[in-house]
Order: C-alpha cells, then structure tokens, then sequence
C-alpha cells in the first residue's frame, strides 16, 4: 500500500470516481455502438445493393449514399462534436454529458460501420450471389441470407475495429463534458496529476484488449 | 423446353463495346443434353447467363417452357429460375451454410415446411452419395464433392432444367467423369434437360446429345453430336475434335515429312471417317479388291459417341490416279467422310 502511495497517491485520493468513469465510458460505448452498428449496417447494405452492379442497382441513392458516408468519414471527429452541438440540443436539451456525447459519437460512427461493412460484404465472391439469383431468391432474401450471413467473420473484425475506434472517441467527447475515462485522464492531467493519466491509459488499453480478443474468438467461431 | 431467338449481348466497357453474343438462336429439346462449347472469350459463359436472365440480353427473344421471359415481372421470373438449375465451375456455395443447409436453402426460400425439406435434402443427399457429410462446411470438401452438393442444391427445387457452367472445367479427370456421369445420370432419371457450357471436347463428347460451337459471340456450327464429330465443317469445330484423338498427330507429321508421310508419286494419303451405320461391312478390303487400290492403314483410331462407335483410319492408298478417285468415291457413297489429306507428287 505504501508503494502504491507513492506512485500513484491521486489515484487512491480520487479511487472512487474510476467506477462511474469506467461504467459511463461502458455505457456510451455500448448505447452508441449499438445504435451506430444498426445504422452503418443498413447503410451498408443499401451501398452495397444500390451500387451499379448490384442487386438493386440505383445511380442517385448509391450516388448520394457514398457521397455522404465520404463527407462524414473526412471530418475529424474533434470538429464534428460542436459542428453538432446544435442537433444534440435539439434532441437531447444538452450537449453535454452522455447524452450529449452520443449525438456525435454516433454520427461520426455511422459512416464508419458503413463503410466497414460494405467493404466486407464485398469481399463475397460475385458468384454466390449469382448463384442465389438463379436459384430465384428475391433481393431481400439474398439481403439476409448472403450479404448479412456470409462474410460474418468480416463484420465482427470490422464491428471489432469500430468499437476499439469509439473509445478514442468516447475520450474526446470526454474532454467536452461527457465525462468517462478519457474526461478523468485529462481532466486530472492538466492538474498535473499525471498518475491518473496513466491508469487511465491502462484501464482504457484493458478495455481495447478485452474487446479484441473477443473479436477474435468469435471470428474464429464463425469461420468455417 | 428453351428457344432463344436472336439474342444478342453487349457489354459497354471502358475500352469501347464487347459483343460478347452476337444474334444467337438455338432451341434445345426437352430430355437433350445440349453442349455449348468454345474457347474462353467466345461468349458462352454469357450466353448460359441469357437463359436464366443473370445478363439480360438487349435484342431477341429467350423462351423459357412457352414464356418469354423478357417479358415476364420480376416476381414471376424468379419463379421461372427456379425451375432452371444452375451450376458453376466454382461451385459458388453459401460458405457460411452446412451441406445441409446449402440443399435446403432453395426450398426454403419457396417456403417448403421443415418435414418436405428434410426428407428431400435426404433424398438428394443419397442420390449424390454425401449423406455422411451433411454437416461439413463447404470449406471441408473436396472439389469433385462440392460440384454435387451445388448438383443438389440446383435440383432440390425440382427444375426442368439444368445449367452447367463450366462444371467440370475446375476438376481433374477422374472427378470431372463422375460428375458428367452423375449429370447423364440425372438427365436419364428425371428427364432433366441440361445445358453445358464448356471449354473441353472431351465432356461433350462424354455427354451431349447435340452441341453448338461458339466463336467471337455466334454459333458457327451446331448439329447433333455424331454428325458433327464425323464430319465437322468449321475449322474450329475441327480443332476442338482434335483435342479429344492424337489424330491431329498426322497433320504434324505430314508437315515434318516425316517418313510415313512420304508418298510416291502413285500414292494418296486419306483420312477416312465413319460411323456404326456404315462400319459393319468390310469396307477397306472391298474397295480394295474393287478398285484395284492397295490400302495401307498408318493410324486408327475407335471411340464411342453416344453409343456409337467413330472410328478414323489414316490410310496410304496406292494405284493409279483413276482408280483411288473411284475407291473414295465408294467410301462417300458408303456415308464414309473422306478426306484426302496429301497427294504424293510426280517428281
């Protein structure tokens, strides 16, 4: 205890603020992961078909689709969070906080899974879904059964990246007021207190690693 | 059972217009095995893709069981597809699904209930001898075994017709004979018509019924398949039978002139063609004796095509001039295919 004193005598000044800073950077990660994953994938999957020589080819909305998804995707995220400042008032009544984090986060998300997505249902070869057509399967019916299950191992290694990309993230909405992990690390950085800092590196690299390894295991299952 | 009429296929590419098929009109009977063969680039693999609608051709007519099916909604084209199976050389299998699952997928998507499914996935199973390996992904199987779960999968929705594009053409020998054989074996069981696209002579020879030769995007010869190995009028036609005999050794000798080849000046080197019609009598020793004209045969050659024997015999005939004219003219009134592949000079 003494050493620990001495190394990190913030960390044990300030221990009872980690639980709420670890659940609410938990928290955003998994409310804006969910929401941004569902999104990406529909988007996703609507580049996917529109595109000329998909299933449902459409020139505008692949067009207009790809467009936004690039423009979203150009803007660094520092700048995207009070560039929508103005939608999370008007949804949320605040900017700050959780819910004020999880306008941004997820809009800069979205494009993100979308693009992930489209370019691992890409990688299905042209000929099983040429397969499906001929066997009279409709759109929606390749939809689901091809694009969304035959590359799952290629999903869950993007879903993968997406999550470890978003605590970056949810660390700098922190520095806005949404508080979590990375609002802690600089908060009390800038207090010089860089003991805090530094657990905080640790936890958030526990947390990456955590997420990684499941994704691994779960690409390993779904390859066959 | 399927007619296309003047179909005609372009692709526009950066590099200007391909015309990948070019006014194409074949009818294949309900029960044939109809080949289309030639060389990659030919236009076959696109003209395969027409009749199911995967390209959908600009001009003519694709008649489908009495439909257009350029005319039909895409509803009822997707009902139309699933009575024309459809085969590839990469098998193109869902990798995500089972053996199993991969049967059974066409019928799920008709909405069959799960009892039907089952016991017609068994069925199919047996018929392609993998019952044992339902479970297995395809990424377990051999190449010859992937090619009969895709068989499976095209048949589990009970089509009229099969689509075979170049089935055979990723497999070895000996894998791609039990698939011709299990293909020949389905067209015979379930009165199945099938429709192959491929590369190799030999699997035509193997199967089909009749066969159309493609070149740059059209048919340049079509015929039933002994009429066309007897007597091939197009060049290409001729290059492809050659693949399947060493026959084509001849012409190579010939042009080394090599010794055998090399005729006096009485002598004509012929190669002679004929078919089981015409093979039972004793031809060779006949016009022999007929004519006056010594025949020598360099090289022979038997095979069987659709039941019926072809054989190829490269003969020397020897005597005079008047008289070997006779001798093959006697062959060609015998329905034999005669040609006279080099005349020995008068020096």
């Amino acid at each position: 205890m003494d050493i620990l004193t001495n190394i990190a005598p913030n960390v044990l000044k300030y221990i009872d603020q980690f639980p709420k800073a670890i659940l609410d950077t938990l928290i955003m990660l998994a409310l804006s992961g969910i929401i941004s994953i569902f999104f990406g994938l529909i988007l996703g999957v609507i580049v996917v078909v529109t595109r000329k020589d998909g299933i449902l080819p459409n020139k505008w909305v692949y067009f207009i689709l790809d467009k936004i998804i690039n423009l979203f995707r150009s803007i660094p995220f520092i700048i995207l969070v009070p560039m929508l400042a103005f939608l999370s008032r008007l949804i949320f009544k605040t900017t700050i906080g959780i819910s004020g984090a999880m306008v941004p986060l997820v809009v800069g998300t979205i494009p993100f899974v979308a693009r992930q997505m489209e370019s691992s249902m890409m990688e299905i070869p042209e000929g099983i879904v040429e397969a499906s057509i001929s066997m009279g399967m409709s759109p929606m019916q390749i939809i689901f059964q091809v694009y969304l299950k035959e590359n799952i191992p290629g999903m869950i290694r993007g879903i993968t990246i997406t999550l470890i990309a978003l605590i970056g993230q949810i660390a700098i909405v922190g520095a806005v007021g949404a508080g979590g992990l990375g609002d802690m690390a600089i908060r009390y950085g800038q207090r010089f207190m860089y003991d805090i800092t530094y657990t905080v590196v640790i936890l958030i690299l526990i947390i990456i690693s955590i997420i990684q390894s499941i994704g691994n295991k779960l690409v390993e299952k779904t390859t066959h | 059972m399927i007619r296309l009429e003047h179909v005609t296929k372009t692709f526009q590419t950066k590099d200007g217009d391909v015309h990948a098929v070019k006014d194409v009109s074949l009818h294949i009977k309900e029960g044939q095995i109809y080949g289309i063969i030639g060389f990659s680039g030919a236009g076959k693999s696109t003209l395969v893709r027409c009749i199911n609608l995967l390209e959908r051709p600009e001009d003519g007519k694709v008649i489908f069981d009495g439909k257009d099916l350029l005319e039909l909604s895409d509803k009822e084209l997707r009902q139309e597809r699933q009575k024309m199976g459809m085969i590839f050389q990469h098998f193109n299998l869902m990798r995500a699904k089972t053996v199993y699952e991969n049967i059974a997928l066409p019928l799920r998507m008709m909405k069959k209930d799960k009892a039907f499914i089952e016991q017609k996935v068994m069925e199919l199973l047996e018929l392609i001898d993998l019952v044992e390996r339902k479970d297995s992904y395809p990424s377990q199987l051999s190449g010859g075994q992937k090619q009969r779960v895709a068989i499976a999968r095209a048949l589990a929705s009970e089509p009229k017709v099969l689509l075979c594009d170049e089935a055979t053409s990723a497999l070895d020998p000996q894998t791609t004979q039990s698939i011709l054989k299990l293909i020949k074996k389905v067209n015979q069981e379930m009165n199945l018509t099938v429709v192959m696209i491929t590369h190799e002579m030999l699997v035509v020879k193997e199967v089909c019924d009749r066969v159309a030769v493609m070149e740059n995007g059209r048919v340049v010869e079509k015929d039933d398949i002994v009429p066309v190995f007897v007597n091939p009028i197009q060049e290409i036609t001729k290059n492809f039978i050659n693949t399947t005999n060493n026959s084509n050794k001849i012409n190579e000798l010939i042009k080394e002139n090599h010794p055998l080849t090399q005729l006096a000046s009485n002598q004509q080197l012929v190669k002679l063609k004929y078919s089981s019609s015409n093979t039972r009598e004793a031809l060779i020793s006949k016009i022999s004796r007929d004519y006056n004209v010594d025949c020598s045969i360099i090289f022979g050659n038997v095979e069987v095509i659709k039941d019926t024997p072809l054989g190829t015999l490269v003969t020397v005939f020897t005597g005079e001039d008047e008289n070997i004219r006779h001798a093959l003219d006697q062959c060609k009134k015998e329905g034999v295919y005669v040609e006279v592949m080099k005349r020995g000079h008068i020096d």
